[in-house]
């Protein structure tokens, strides 16, 4: 009842100035931040929103692709190679940027969706997501692969395909599970339209992560005043190594 | 109950850590091990990072060898001259260990090289540890007493100390040596290296098993509070969240660990620490022997 509320209220919103498409994107979010607070466990964020559009419909099938794309970090892919009978790191590629996090939710099967040229031109897919540049060896394709295989394996990357729900060419809304090994950041999500895989329109956000209260205190402490945060780390250690022998003492002479 | 730690920035079960921090603290107590070489290991098996679990292993060993050592003083096994000239050469090592652990990491062959020494350094204590016992405990049967040698090379050296507790009147250069060597690994392996130490002084300065155990607590506190400080300074890696829970499990459990560790004979401990010890030598091993079955592996930032 709540999401149809709010999606009214968006509604309602004069429209903005924007280019001259024939089909606008108008977006509601669940939630524009996600909070990690000690009790983190992932979170579900619902995207909804409508399509306006001033033209009469088209012939041709609306899709919507919606994605989240995490902060990008540069990260080393490194290959096992076996020497001696032994497996050791023999070859390494740096991939300059690669996000974090990566969802794309699609109202239609990939190949339907979108074409290739117009995922280049909007870097949609995991594989567009993924800056590589001076590769030391080969076959550093290899290695972008068995970054997405790695990421996608532990729930980083995710391809969902027919998940948004588009309903008379008007209404949307998918749901995108974020897992618990979020890195701080913007977020940013993106809403493209496309019709014979050709992108119509696009519309663009942030969702903000960032750590709460205790996490947050922790986390800025120990990059602050990192000698009073060890020391702190110690005193606590050495605290609790001496509560314990004398509650064990107390329990036993009891 | 799951709880997000904000430096390895993952959810992990609390009871989880609870209890692995308590499984390594029972171990603690009984050997005189601070149980960073089974510790580590295990984190990184439940999806820790591994610098995160590095360093706060080495927290984590801190609390847990503090709690242990309370017991053995109370129980007057702890010679502390001998702890004190070990660990003067064990601050040594480890500032050694630093600089070589950086070295070998501008190599790029780090990770490999810290689990070759885990299974040279495990294989070969671990095995001379199961023979020397099985020995012991056969001779103890037939009733025989067990001797140790008087007199080796270890007694002719100068600077002679003597150490009431330990029994022993010999030279400081042998102890000192055994610190820096254990403080040199111990900075590569991020291990306390209790598991080093302990055989070093029962085999190599002939101190009586109930007086080793103690004294090996007290120089791993000082050596992995000197880790944990140097992780928290230069890497960011030390998880307080993490090392709390670990520390709630580990304390309780060495506790325990200390009380099932004077009911048993000295070479009963031994044996099971060495069954133990080549346990893991023999896990990382195969890891490096067998196919992965993933070639590829990720490392955050560009190095």
């Amino acid at each position: 009842m709540r999401r149809v509320l709010a999606l009214l209220a968006l509604l309602a919103l004069p429209p903005q100035a924007k280019d001259a498409a024939a089909e606008e994107v108008v977006l509601g979010l669940s939630q524009d931040s996600v909070n990690i607070s000690t009790d983190f466990d992932g979170s579900d964020i619902l995207i909804f929103g409508a399509i306006k559009r001033e033209t009469a419909l088209e012939a041709d099938p609306l899709q919507v692709i919606v994605t989240i794309e995490g902060p990008d970090l540069p990260v080393t892919v490194r290959r096992k190679e076996r020497v001696f009978g032994i497996w050791m790191n023999t070859a390494k590629v740096v991939v300059d940027a690669a996000p974090t996090f990566y969802a794309i939710a699609t109202s239609a099967p990939w190949r339907e969706a979108i074409t290739d040229t117009e995922d280049l031109r909007h870097r949609v897919s995991i594989r567009r997501a993924i800056r590589s540049v001076g590769a030391e060896v080969m076959d550093s394709q290899n290695f972008s692969q068995a970054l997405i295989r790695i990421r996608k394996d532990s729930g980083s990357y995710m391809l969902l395909e027919n998940a948004v729900t588009l309903r008379e060419e008007t209404l949307f809304d998918t749901r995108i599970s974020m897992p618990a090994n979020l890195t701080e950041g913007a977020y940013a999500t993106r809403i493209f339209l496309t019709r014979n895989g050709r992108v119509v329109s696009q519309y663009a956000t942030v969702i903000n992560v960032r750590k709460v209260g205790l996490e947050r205190w922790l986390y800025g402490l120990s990059r602050a005043e990192p000698l009073l945060y060890g020391l702190m780390s110690i005193a606590l250690a050495i605290a609790a190594g001496w509560g314990a022998s004398a509650a064990f003492r107390a329990v036993r002479s009891s | 109950m799951q709880i997000y730690l904000p430096i390895s920035e993952v959810a992990v079960n609390a009871f989880l850590l609870l209890g692995l921090g308590g499984l390594v603290g029972v171990l603690s107590g009984m050997f005189g091990v601070g149980g960073g070489f089974l510790l580590t290991p295990l984190l990184f098996f439940i999806g820790i990072p591994p610098s995160v679990a590095v360093a706060t292993g080495a927290n984590q060993i801190v609390a847990a060898s503090f709690s242990g050592l309370l017991a053995h003083l109370r129980r007057k096994t702890v010679d502390l001259r001998m702890g004190t000239v070990l660990l003067s050469g064990g601050l040594v090592g480890a500032a050694i260990g630093v600089w070589l652990f950086n070295y070998l990491k501008t190599l790029g062959q780090v990770d490999l090289m810290v689990r070759l020494c885990y299974v040279l350094f495990l294989g070969v204590v671990g095995g001379l540890m199961f023979v020397e016992s099985l020995n012991a405990l056969r001779k103890a049967r037939r009733g025989a007493p067990s001797k140790r040698k008087k007199h080796t090379w270890v007694h002719a050296l100068p600077l002679k100390m003597r150490f009431r507790t330990s029994g022993l009147y010999i030279s400081v250069i042998p102890p000192v040596l055994v610190g820096c060597a254990v403080g040199v690994l111990s900075a590569i392996m991020g291990v306390g290296g209790g598991f080093i130490m302990v055989p070093a002084m029962i085999y190599l300065l002939g101190m009586p098993t109930k007086v080793v155990v103690g004294t090996s607590l007290f120089q791993i506190i000082f050596v992995a509070g000197f880790t944990t400080l140097l992780h928290a300074t230069t890497n960011y890696t030390v998880d307080v969240m993490l090392a709390v829970l670990l520390i709630l499990g580990g304390v309780i459990g060495a506790q325990f660990g200390t009380a099932i560790g004077t009911k048993m004979k000295a070479e009963q401990l031994r044996i099971l620490l060495a069954g133990l010890v080549l346990l893991v030598c023999a896990k990382i091993a195969l890891e490096l022997l067998l196919t992965p079955s993933e070639v590829y592996s990720l490392t955050p930032g560009a190095e």
